[in-house]
C-alpha cells in the first residue's frame, strides 16, 4: 500500500488492514515517520522516537504474526509531551523542564503501550498545557494544517494540546492523547477539523501527566473519527489505584456504543450559550447540529444553565490558584533547569524567572494572590461555590436530558499572533469548553462544518457523568450527518 | 481590583519568580485586567452554598502500609541539576 | 505548680502552649510507599512521590489514618468524620513539592485532653486543641560544605501527627510533665516512638508572659526543640527575656525563634517569617477523608488499657498511693513489672521495692527494663522469702544487691550465705539476755516508761546476731523480758 494511503487510514482502518495482514506495523510506522518529516514545519511535535517506533512496530509485527495481536497492536500515535514516558525527554513546554527525562510512565501512556499503540513522539503544547492557541511553548508555535480560503497567513491550532491535534489533522499520526483542564482537547480538535474527547474527570488516571490544574485536569483522546476516539479512549480510560481522583468502574466497549440509533434521545440546548454577539456561523452551525439529531429521532428541548456566564472567571481563579501550587516543584533542586546564584533565594528566583514563559508567569501570580492571606475567601472559596453552582445547573439538566449540544468554540482558528496582547481576549475562547471541565463531565468536540473562510467549525456534545458511550453515540450521529471530508491546506503526505 | 508595583513584587517574591524591575508596570497593568474581570463573580449569590471539594462524588480511598516503593538513590538523583554524592546541593542556607 | 517570675516591677506569670510533632509508626509513609527506617543511607528511602517528581500523585495510607485516630482516642479526643487535607505552600530545598500536604481548617482530631500527674498526686488538665496528620519535610545538611547545604529525602513525606495543646501550662515544669505525659501515651498506644533523639518528638513552644489575671499578651514561637530538658530550659530562658523586655519599657514582638542548646538561649530566626503567606488551600489530588462510625469504633476497641485507666485501677486494686500509680505506669513495661512483682503478693511491698531497690539497680546498672537485672519473677520470689520469714527486710536488701550482681535466684543466696532468718526462740533469749545484761541503763530508761529505747535494744539484737534474727521475735522476746 501506499505510504499515502496508510497515513490516511483511521486508527479502525489500520487496525483491520494490520489484521488482515494487508500491510505490516512497520510499514504503517515507517509510513507515518516519513510524513512527520515532510511536516516539521508545523512543529507539531517536540520529540520524535522514530527508533522506539520502529522497534515497538516489529515487535507488534511479531505478535500479529503470532495470532496475539492487542487492541491498539501496531497503531502509530503521538504523545502530547505533557505526559510522563520512561527515559524519552519530557517538555511540558517548557524552558523549565530543561533535560529532563523521566525514570516512570505515565499511567495512560501505559495503558497503551500495555494495549500495542506504537509511539511516533512527543507532541507540542502550550507551556504546562496554559494556553488555547499553542503560541505560549517553549518550544515554538504549532501551525494549524488549516488555512484561510485565500490567506496564506498560519493560523493557530487551538491549544494547549495544539501539537496533537495538528499532527492528527495533517496525517502525521493515526491518533494522539491530548489533556483538557479548560478546553484544551476540545478547542483544538475544533480548530483543526478533528474529533476530540475529554472524558468524565476520574475516567483516566493523572498518574505521571505532568499537572497544570489537578481538579480539572483530565487525559483523553483525539483522532480523525469518533469510532477512533472510542478505541483510543477504551484504552487509557481505567482505574489507577495510584491516584486518588481516579474512578474505580469498569471500562465499557465505547465501539460497541456507536450503534447510531438516538431515537428517543433528549439532547438538551442551553439558552445561556447564545451569548451576545455569537458569530453567525457559529450558530448556523449549532442549528444544523440540532437539526441532524433532530432528524435522527433524538428530542431536543431548551435547558437553562444559569451560572454559565461566571464559568470563565471561576475557572480563571482555579486553575491558577492550582496550577501556583503545583507548579512550585520547578525549584532547579532535584531536576530540569538551574539558573545557579549565590543565594538560595536567588536561585530559586533567577531559576523560575527564565524558566517558565509569560502566560505561566501571569497564571502563576494570580494563582498566588488569589490564595494569599485576605484574598482566600473572597477569591478562592468564591469560587469553588460558584463551581458547585455551575456543576448543580448540569445536575439539574441532565434530569431533564440525556446529553447538552453545544458549540466547541466561539470562533474558527485565528492567526499567530491575534489575541496574544489581551490575555482575558485570549481565554474568552473556552467559555464553551470551560463550564464542562469545572463540572467534571465528559464533552466531544465534533467536525461539523466549515466557516465562511474555509476552516473548521465543531460541535461539542457533553454528557451524564462516566456517560462517555451516549456522547460518543450522539457524536457518532453527527458526525455520520456532517459528512465532514474537507482536508487541510496542509497534508503531509500529499 | 488594581495591583500595583509593589503589589506585583511581593507576589513575585512570594512565588519565587524573578521579574525584571522594567515589567512590573506592565504586568501590573495586566494582572489588574484579569483581577477586574474575575470580579463579576460578586454578582453570584453564594450564601449558604458549600464550595467544591471534589469534582467526583467519593471518598478518599486508603492504601495498604507497605513498603513498594524507594532504593531508587541513583534515579531520584539522576536529574539533579547538581548532586554532592548522594546529596542534593543548594547554595548554603542560613536560618 | 504555676511559676511566678519576681520582676522588678512584680509578678509575672508564664503562659505556655505547645505543639508536638509526633513521627507516626508505620511501614511506609504517609503518602508513598517508601520505608520509614531511621538512619537508611541518604536518598535511598525516597519514591518519585516524595521526590515530587512531575506528574506524581499522592494516595493516603490506611495505617497512618488509624494511627492518628488511635491517638486522637487516646486523647479523650473527638474524631471528626470528614476531614481534608490542605496544602501548606512555601519554598524550601527539603520541601520537594513547594508545599506540605497538611491539615489545616478541618484536621482529623478536635479537643481532648492531657491529665498531668502532679508531684503532689493531684492531676491538672491540660486541654488539647486537635491533632492533625502532615509530611515531614526532607533533611538539610548546612554543616557539610561552606557555601552549600545538602539535603536528603529520606524523611520527606514520613507521616507527622500534630498535636496542638491549649496555652495550659504555666511552668516549664508543667511543660516537662505535659510532654512525659503525652510521649507516655503515645509509646502505650504504639502510634509512636517518643524517641526525641532521632527526632520522632520534635516540639515547637508557644511562650508569653502576663502579669496574674491578665489576658494573654503576644506570644513568641520557638522553634523544633528536640529534647524535654532544651524544651524546659528554652521556656524559662524566653520567659525571662519577655520580661526583661516588658521591664525595660520594650513589647514583644510575635516572631519565630530558634533555640541555641550551647547557650541555652533563644535567638530570632533570620529567615524572614513574614515571607511566609502559606496559602492553604485543599489539595485537589486528594478528595475529603471520610471514616464511618464503625471504622472508628473497630479502632476504640482495640485500644491498649491508657495510662490514666491504668493508674486509677492501681489506685483502686492494689491501693497504691497515687503518685506511686503514676510513676508505676509511666511506661507500659514498667507497669507490666510490677504486675507481675504485685500478683498475689502485697501490692504495696511490691510497689516499694520496685520504686526503690529495683529503680536504684536500673540507675545504678544502667540497664532498662526490658534488660532488667532481676527480672520480675525473681524480686517476686525475694519478696516471699520476707514474706514467710526466710530473711528480714533488712536482709533482704542484701540478697538482692547479691541478686544484682550474680543473677542468681534469692533462695539460692540466703542458702549460700547463710542468711536465713533465726526464728529459734533459745538463741534469740541468748541474745536478748547479753544484750539486757549489757545495757543496764537504757533498760531502766525503757523500764521508766520510755519506749523509744526499745528500738536500740532491738538494733543492738539485731547486730549481735548478724541482722538474722527475727524482728518480730526479738521485739516480744524483749518486752516480755523487760517486764513490759
Amino acid at each position: 500500500m501506499a505510504a499515502a494511503a496508510l497515513t490516511g487510514l483511521g486508527l479502525a482502518g489500520a487496525r483491520d488492514g494490520l489484521r488482515a495482514k494487508r500491510f505490516s506495523a512497520r510499514e504503517l510506522a515507517q509510513a507515518h515517520l516519513a510524513a512527520m518529516e515532510t511536516g516539521r514545519a508545523l512543529n507539531a511535535f517536540i520529540t520524535e522516537t522514530p527508533e522506539r517506533a520502529l522497534a515497538a512496530a516489529d515487535r507488534s509485527d511479531a505478535r500479529i504474526a503470532r495470532g496475539e495481536a492487542r487492541p491498539l497492536e501496531g497503531l502509530p500515535i503521538a504523545i502530547k509531551d505533557l505526559f510522563c514516558t520512561k527515559g524519552v525527554l519530557t517538555t511540558a513546554g517548557s524552558h523549565i523542564l530543561e533535560g529532563f527525562a523521566p525514570p516512570y510512565e505515565s499511567t495512560v501512556t501505559a495503558n497503551l503501550w500495555r494495549d500495542g499503540a506504537v509511539m511516533l513522539g512527543k507532541t507540542n503544547l502550550d507551556e504546562f498545557a496554559m494556553g488555547s492557541s499553542n503560541m505560549t511553548s517553549a518550544y515554538g508555535a504549532v501551525a494549524n494544517p488549516w488555512r484561510r480560503t485565500g490567506d496564506n497567513r498560519p493560523l493557530v491550532p487551538g491549544g494547549s494540546s495544539g501539537g496533537s491535534a495538528a499532527a492528527v489533522a495533517a496525517r502525521l499520526a493515526l491518533g494522539a492523547t491530548g489533556t483538557d483542564t479548560g478546553g484544551s482537547i476540545r478547542q483544538p480538535a475544533a480548530f483543526c477539523g478533528i474529533v476530540g474527547l475529554k472524558p468524565t474527570y476520574g475516567r483516566c488516571s493523572r498518574f505521571g501527566i505532568v499537572a497544570f490544574a489537578s481538579s480539572l485536569d483530565q487525559a483523553g483522546p483525539l483522532a480523525r473519527s469518533v469510532r477512533d476516539c472510542a478505541l483510543l479512549l477504551r484504552s487509557m480510560a481505567g482505574f489507577d489505584p495510584r491516584d486518588s481522583t481516579s474512578v474505580e468502574r469498569p471500562v465499557p466497549d465505547y465501539e460497541a456504543a456507536l450503534t447510531g440509533g438516538i431515537r428517543g434521545l433528549k439532547v438538551g440546548i442551553p439558552r445561556e450559550y447564545r451569548v451576545e454577539g455569537m458569530a453567525a456561523e457559529i450558530e448556523e452551525i449549532w442549528g444544523r447540529g440540532v437539526a441532524w439529531l433532530k432528524a435522527a429521532g433524538a428530542e431536543i428541548r431548551e435547558i437553562a444553565l444559569p451560572h454559565t456566564r461566571y464559568a470563565l472567571p471561576t475557572y480563571y481563579i482555579i486553575a491558577p490558584a492550582e496550577a501556583s501550587s503545583n507548579l512550585a516543584r520547578y525549584d532547579g533542586v532535584r531536576y530540569g533547569l538551574r539558573v545557579p546564584a549565590e543565594s538560595l533565594e536567588e536561585m530559586y528566583e533567577r531559576t523560575r524567572g527564565a524558566g517558565f514563559g509569560k502566560e505561566v508567569r501571569r497564571r502563576i501570580l494570580i494563582g498566588t494572590y488569589v490564595l494569599s492571606a485576605g484574598y482566600y475567601d473572597a477569591y478562592y472559596l468564591k469560587a469553588q461555590r460558584v463551581r458547585a453552582l455551575i456543576a448543580r445547573d448540569f445536575a439539574e439538566a441532565f434530569r431533564e436530558v440525556d446529553a447538552v449540544l453545544a458549540p466547541t468554540a466561539p470562533s474558527a482558528a485565528f492567526a499567530q499572533g491575534e489575541k496574544m496582547d489581551d490575555p482575558v481576549q485570549m481565554y474568552l475562547n473556552d467559555v464553551f469548553t470551560v463550564p464542562t471541565s469545572l463540572a467534571g463531565l465528559p464533552g466531544i468536540s465534533v467536525p461539523a462544518g466549515l466557516s465562511a473562510e474555509g476552516l473548521p467549525l465543531g460541535l461539542q456534545v457533553i454528557g451524564r457523568p462516566f456517560d462517555e458511550e451516549t456522547v460518543l453515540r450522539a457524536a457518532g450521529v453527527l458526525e455520520a450527518a456532517a459528512g465532514f471530508d474537507h482536508r487541510p491546506s496542509f497534508l503531509a503526505s500529499s | 481590583m488594581s495591583l500595583d508595583k509593589a503589589t506585583v513584587r511581593s507576589i513575585a517574591a512570594l512565588a519565587r519568580v524573578h521579574v525584571p524591575e522594567e515589567e512590573l508596570e506592565h504586568l501590573a497593568g495586566e494582572l489588574s485586567r484579569i483581577l477586574g474581570w474575575i470580579e463579576q463573580l460578586n454578582e453570584v449569590a453564594t450564601a449558604g452554598v458549600e464550595p467544591m471539594t471534589s469534582v467526583v462524588e467519593m471518598r478518599l480511598r486508603m492504601r495498604a502500609d507497605e513498603v513498594t516503593d524507594g532504593g531508587l538513590q541513583e534515579e531520584v538523583l539522576a536529574d539533579a541539576p547538581e548532586r554532592a554524592g548522594p546529596f542534593f546541593a543548594v547554595p548554603k542556607v542560613v536560618e | 505548680m504555676s511559676a511566678v517570675i519576681e520582676g522588678r516591677s512584680g509578678p509575672w506569670e508564664m503562659v505556655i502552649g505547645l505543639e508536638v510533632h509526633a513521627q507516626v509508626v508505620s511501614r511506609a509513609k504517609l503518602f508513598s510507599g517508601a520505608a520509614t527506617d531511621f538512619g537508611a543511607e541518604p536518598n535511598t528511602q525516597v519514591s518519585m512521590v516524595d521526590a515530587a517528581m512531575p506528574g506524581m500523585l499522592p494516595v493516603i495510607n490506611r495505617a497512618c489514618v488509624e494511627q492518628a485516630v488511635r491517638t486522637g482516642l487516646g486523647l479523650k479526643a473527638e474524631i471528626n468524620p470528614v476531614s481534608v487535607f490542605d496544602r501548606k505552600n512555601y519554598f524550601y530545598p527539603d520541601l520537594p513539592a513547594g508545599y506540605q500536604i497538611s491539615q489545616y481548617g478541618r484536621p482529623l482530631v478536635g479537643k481532648g485532653r492531657v491529665l498531668l500527674d502532679l508531684p503532689d498526686g493531684a492531676t491538672r488538665e491540660v486541654g488539647i486543641t486537635r491533632l492533625h496528620l502532615e509530611q515531614d519535610a526532607g533533611k538539610s545538611l548546612h554543616d557539610q560544605h561552606p557555601a552549600k547545604t545538602y539535603v536528603d529525602l529520606n524523611r520527606s513525606g514520613v507521616a507527622l501527627m500534630e498535636i496542638v495543646s491549649e496555652p495550659d501550662l504555666r511552668s516549664s515544669e508543667e511543660a516537662g510533665l505535659y510532654l512525659r505525659k503525652l510521649r507516655s501515651i503515645l509509646r502505650y498506644l504504639g502510634t509512636c516512638d517518643g524517641n526525641m533523639e532521632q527526632g520522632s518528638l520534635r516540639c515547637d513552644i508557644n511562650v508569653s508572659v502576663r502579669r496574674p489575671g491578665e489576658a494573654y499578651r503576644t506570644r513568641c514561637e520557638v522553634k523544633n526543640v528536640n529534647s524535654i530538658r532544651f524544651v524546659q530550659q528554652a521556656i524559662d530562658y524566653e520567659a525571662r527575656r519577655q520580661v526583661e523586655v516588658y521591664e525595660g519599657g520594650g513589647t514583644v514582638g510575635q516572631e519565630t525563634r530558634l533555640f541555641d542548646s550551647g547557650r541555652g538561649a533563644t535567638r530570632p530566626m533570620r529567615t524572614k517569617e513574614h515571607a511566609h503567606d502559606y496559602r492553604y488551600f485543599p489539595d485537589p489530588d486528594l478528595v475529603p477523608l471520610v471514616l464511618s462510625e464503625e471504622f472508628i469504633a473497630g479502632l476504640r476497641e482495640g485500644l491498649p488499657e491508657l495510662p490514666d485507666e491504668k493508674k486509677a485501677r492501681f489506685v483502686g486494686a492494689y491501693g497504691l498511693p497515687p503518685y506511686d500509680a503514676g510513676v508505676l505506669v509511666a511506661d507500659q513495661e514498667t507497669a507490666a513489672f510490677f504486675e507481675t512483682v504485685a500478683k498475689g503478693r502485697d501490692a504495696k511491698q511490691a510497689a516499694n521495692w520496685v520504686m526503690g531497690d529495683f529503680f536504684a539497680a536500673l540507675n545504678r546498672t544502667g540497664r532498662t527494663i526490658d534488660d532488667p537485672p532481676v527480672s520480675a519473677a525473681a524480686l517476686g520470689r525475694l519478696i516471699d522469702l520476707v514474706a514467710d520469714g526466710t530473711v528480714s527486710g533488712r536482709i533482704a536488701k542484701e540478697v538482692f544487691e547479691a541478686m544484682v550482681e550474680t543473677g542468681k535466684e534469692a533462695a539460692a543466696i540466703v542458702e549460700e550465705k547463710g542468711l536465713r532468718q533465726v526464728s529459734d526462740t533459745g538463741a534469740i533469749e541468748a541474745a536478748v539476755d547479753r544484750v539486757i545484761a549489757a545495757n543496764p541503763g537504757q533498760v531502766a530508761l525503757f523500764k521508766a516508761g520510755n519506749p523509744k529505747v526499745l528500738g536500740w535494744l532491738v538494733g543492738q539484737v539485731m547486730k549481735a546476731t548478724g541482722g538474722k534474727a527475727n524482728p518480730k521475735m526479738v521485739n516480744e522476746i524483749l518486752r516480755q523480758k523487760m517486764g513490759a
